[in-house]
């Protein structure tokens, strides 16, 4: 076509050309509109539904960090507790402390007489509130022979009750706490001697039958040790495969398979990891079961995935005028690596590693498989002890079926949630400090 | 420099000069075929670098000055499925001999790329780092002199010189690129090569660099691809003719600007093509 006809024809198109966009543009708007409410409408849905889940768990689990408490007048009985006159550790962990608070219980109401109404009455006080005066003593032992107020746990029952959570017009058959229990307590509460104290048990203590003395400590513990063993264990291998895969490895199908692999690693469901620890850690190697090392092996081949994919992006993400530059410097592609690359990369590496810590963090189902299940009181005091973790603390309180448990697992949840938000905060902060524009 | 480089320099063929020129040759191409898998990128280049001159490659894009380039310092190597044929020889040693280490080689054969590509490390350390590296500084005194003649060679120093602990990264394109001349002979290489030095700057940066050019062709033999007629016609005493991954020609500055021998070089320093 000449450049005559060329002109011609623009001249004839330019005027219906311009009546067509006007004609379409309506119709454009309109879906550019409708697009951005669609989008609009996927947004707070997503937030409303992360608002009632919120809601509802702080809803439930606040009074948590609650627990009631009576004020009792408690004889230290020195021929209950150190009747031979020795008050060394051995000696203490003997006596009868339940036996104190049950006197100090008979004689705050003398006027219960029968047995089952004696029985009902020592129920009020925790099943552990011994326990609180054996600690007690073994702080402060010239207690022993005094009569001192002091505080005790309320039972998981009436720590409900103070909590209005149990309907008192109810029928009294339909009610966990009878009425003969709620006049006790009315009573001590009118004489000031029930009070809601902060729960300090449910960030110290290990697990226990009782509400009321349960706490989310051990799980914590044992969630560390787990993160620490699988930190130490996934990141310098995953790093280690990411660079070598990313830097050194040639391009073939044999590494084209490797990848292809860690890919679908990453989406194999959790609980098979599970079954592999159990079948090659617990059964083939004989490591002990319920550890926090086996549970930290167990997460690591779970996350070591992503941190491999994490720390190959970062990589990637390292313009290669970085690396020409070193090598055209003359450094060896080791050098090149270790000097320019992976300081450029650490900090994308290191947000996947942490993405993948918090991953480790609220994974319960694989160490189910080893064990890590289990019930367990004690504190772990290392890697090898029997532990739990905190979502498994979770899964466990879950299950129970008193009432108290209901919101000590909504506060496990919570403090759960706050580990996860504060992980995830540090992997934003540190890719936010360290991000480099290029 | 290790045994295997000197005794290859005895043993490695010489080649007679390809002209007339008088000064000595610094480094010999002979039948240079570089391959991009199948894809040929150079066809049997036959070029003389001569010592102390700035010889620029001119020529269209894709035309295989850069590659022809790369192949000098072998950061070809580097590159997947790239394989070159023929020779190329650094005062007479073959450089893609196998007893040729190519880190040794690398620090003969400085390179300058088109982006300005500092270290995202402080001024300092993006200078210290080369000859740190081959040890060439042992002490921090040591250290200190050469970044401070590397950066004064570089027309850098009096800009930097209250600020050496900040990056790199943060100065401006020219300066970047100074830095990263300064980087570059600051393990005093023998020879420099120039990837479009100045295709990211601004006319004033370019200036500058193009004096500094000038200055460096005392000490050093330069080697730049330029995609600019005028710049090669400035700093450059020799200049090549790549088209098509040929080497069409290749003479003094002065003759292939005004009196080209070929049809195509004509065509291409008048801007008909290209």
């Amino acid at each position: 076509m000449t450049d005559m006809t060329l002109q011609r024809a623009a001249g004839e198109v330019r005027t219906d050309t311009a009546e067509r966009v006007a004609k379409g543009l309506k119709r454009r708007y309109a879906a550019e509109r409708r697009f951005r409410t669609y989008g609009l409408i996927a947004v707070c849905t997503a937030l409303s539904f992360l608002a009632i889940l919120l809601i509802s768990i702080v809803g439930k689990g606040y009074t948590a960090f609650q627990q009631t408490k009576m004020q009792l007048e408690v004889h230290f009985d020195e021929s209950i507790i150190a009747p031979n006159g020795t008050t060394d550790a051995a000696a203490l962990a003997k006596a009868d402390y339940n036996g104190i608070v049950k006197a100090s219980l008979r004689k705050t109401f003398p006027e219960v007489k029968s047995r089952r109404d004696k029985r009902a009455l020592y129920g009020i006080v925790s099943g552990g509130a011994g326990y609180e005066i054996y600690k007690m003593i073994l702080e402060d032992p010239s207690l022993i022979g005094q009569t001192k107020k002091v505080w005790l746990s309320a039972s998981a029952d009436i720590d409900v009750l103070i909590k209005g959570q149990i309907d008192r017009s109810s029928p009294e058959t339909e009610r966990r706490v009878k009425d003969n229990e709620i006049a006790w307590v009315d009573r001590l509460a009118a004489q000031g001697a029930i009070e809601k104290q902060f729960n300090t048990t449910l960030f110290t203590a290990g697990d226990s039958r009782d509400p009321e003395q349960a706490g989310i400590w051990g799980a914590v513990v044992g969630s560390f040790f787990t993160l620490i063993v699988t930190l130490a264990i996934s990141f310098p291998l995953g790093v280690m495969a990411a660079v070598y895969l990313e830097e050194f490895a040639p391009r073939n199908k044999l590494t084209d398979l490797i990848e292809v692999n860690i890919n679908n690693l990453a989406a194999v469901p959790s609980i098979v990891f599970g079954l592999l620890g159990l079948a090659v850690f617990l059964n083939f190697f004989g490591l002990p079961r319920s550890a926090p090392l086996v549970g930290g092996m167990v997460l690591s081949l779970m996350t070591l995935p992503t941190i491999i994919i994490a720390s190959r992006a970062a990589l990637k993400a390292v313009p290669p005028s970085i690396r020409e530059a070193a090598l055209g410097i003359g450094a060896s592609k080791m050098q090149m690596v270790t000097d320019h690359v992976l300081p450029s990369a650490m900090p994308g590496m290191l947000t996947g590693t942490i993405i993948g810590m918090a991953q480790a963090l609220g994974e319960t189902a694989p160490l189910l498989m080893i064990g890590m299940v289990a019930f367990i009181v004690d504190i772990p005091g290392g890697p090898l002890d029997p532990a739990t973790v905190l979502p498994v603390q979770v899964y466990l309180w879950a299950d129970s079926p008193e009432r108290a448990f209901v919101e000590r697992t909504s506060a496990a949840i919570m403090v759960l949630l706050g580990f996860l938000v504060c992980m995830n905060l540090i992997a934003i902060l540190l890719r936010k400090k360290f991000e480099r524009r290029w | 420099m290790s045994e295997a480089l000197e005794t290859t320099i005895e043993a490695g063929p010489r080649f007679p000069a390809g002209d007339t020129e008088d000064a000595p040759v610094k480094i010999t191409a002979r039948n240079v075929d570089v391959f991009y898998g199948d894809k040929q990128a150079l066809f049997g280049i036959d070029l003389d670098i001569r010592k102390q001159k700035v010889t620029s490659l001119i020529g269209p894009s894709g035309c295989g000055k850069s590659t022809f380039l790369r192949c000098i310092n072998r950061m070809n190597d580097v590159v997947d499925g790239c394989r070159v044929d023929g020779q190329i020889h650094l005062d007479g040693r073959d450089i893609y001999d196998r007893k040729i280490d190519v880190v040794q080689l690398r620090a003969l054969v400085g390179m300058v790329f088109q982006k300005p590509n500092p270290f995202p490390k402080s001024i300092y350390d993006n200078v210290a780092y080369g000859p740190r590296l081959h040890g060439l500084a042992a002490t921090r005194d040591e250290t200190d002199e050469i970044v401070e003649s590397s950066l004064m060679r570089a027309g850098l120093w009096a800009e930097v010189k209250d600020r050496l602990a900040e990056p790199g990264t943060g100065l401006s394109g020219g300066q970047q690129q100074r830095l990263c001349i300064a980087r570059a002979i600051a393990v005093s290489p023998e020879v420099i090569l120039m990837d479009e030095p100045c295709s990211a700057l601004d006319p004033i940066a370019t200036a500058r660099i193009e004096e500094l050019i000038d200055e460096l062709r005392r000490n050093f033999t330069i080697v730049i691809v330029t995609h600019s007629m005028q710049q090669a016609a400035r700093v450059s005493q020799r200049t090549a003719f790549f088209h098509l991954g040929n080497l069409v020609e290749v003479g003094d500055t002065e003759e292939i600007f005004t009196n080209p021998r070929e049809q195509r070089t004509q065509d291409y320093i008048t801007g008909r093509f290209g």
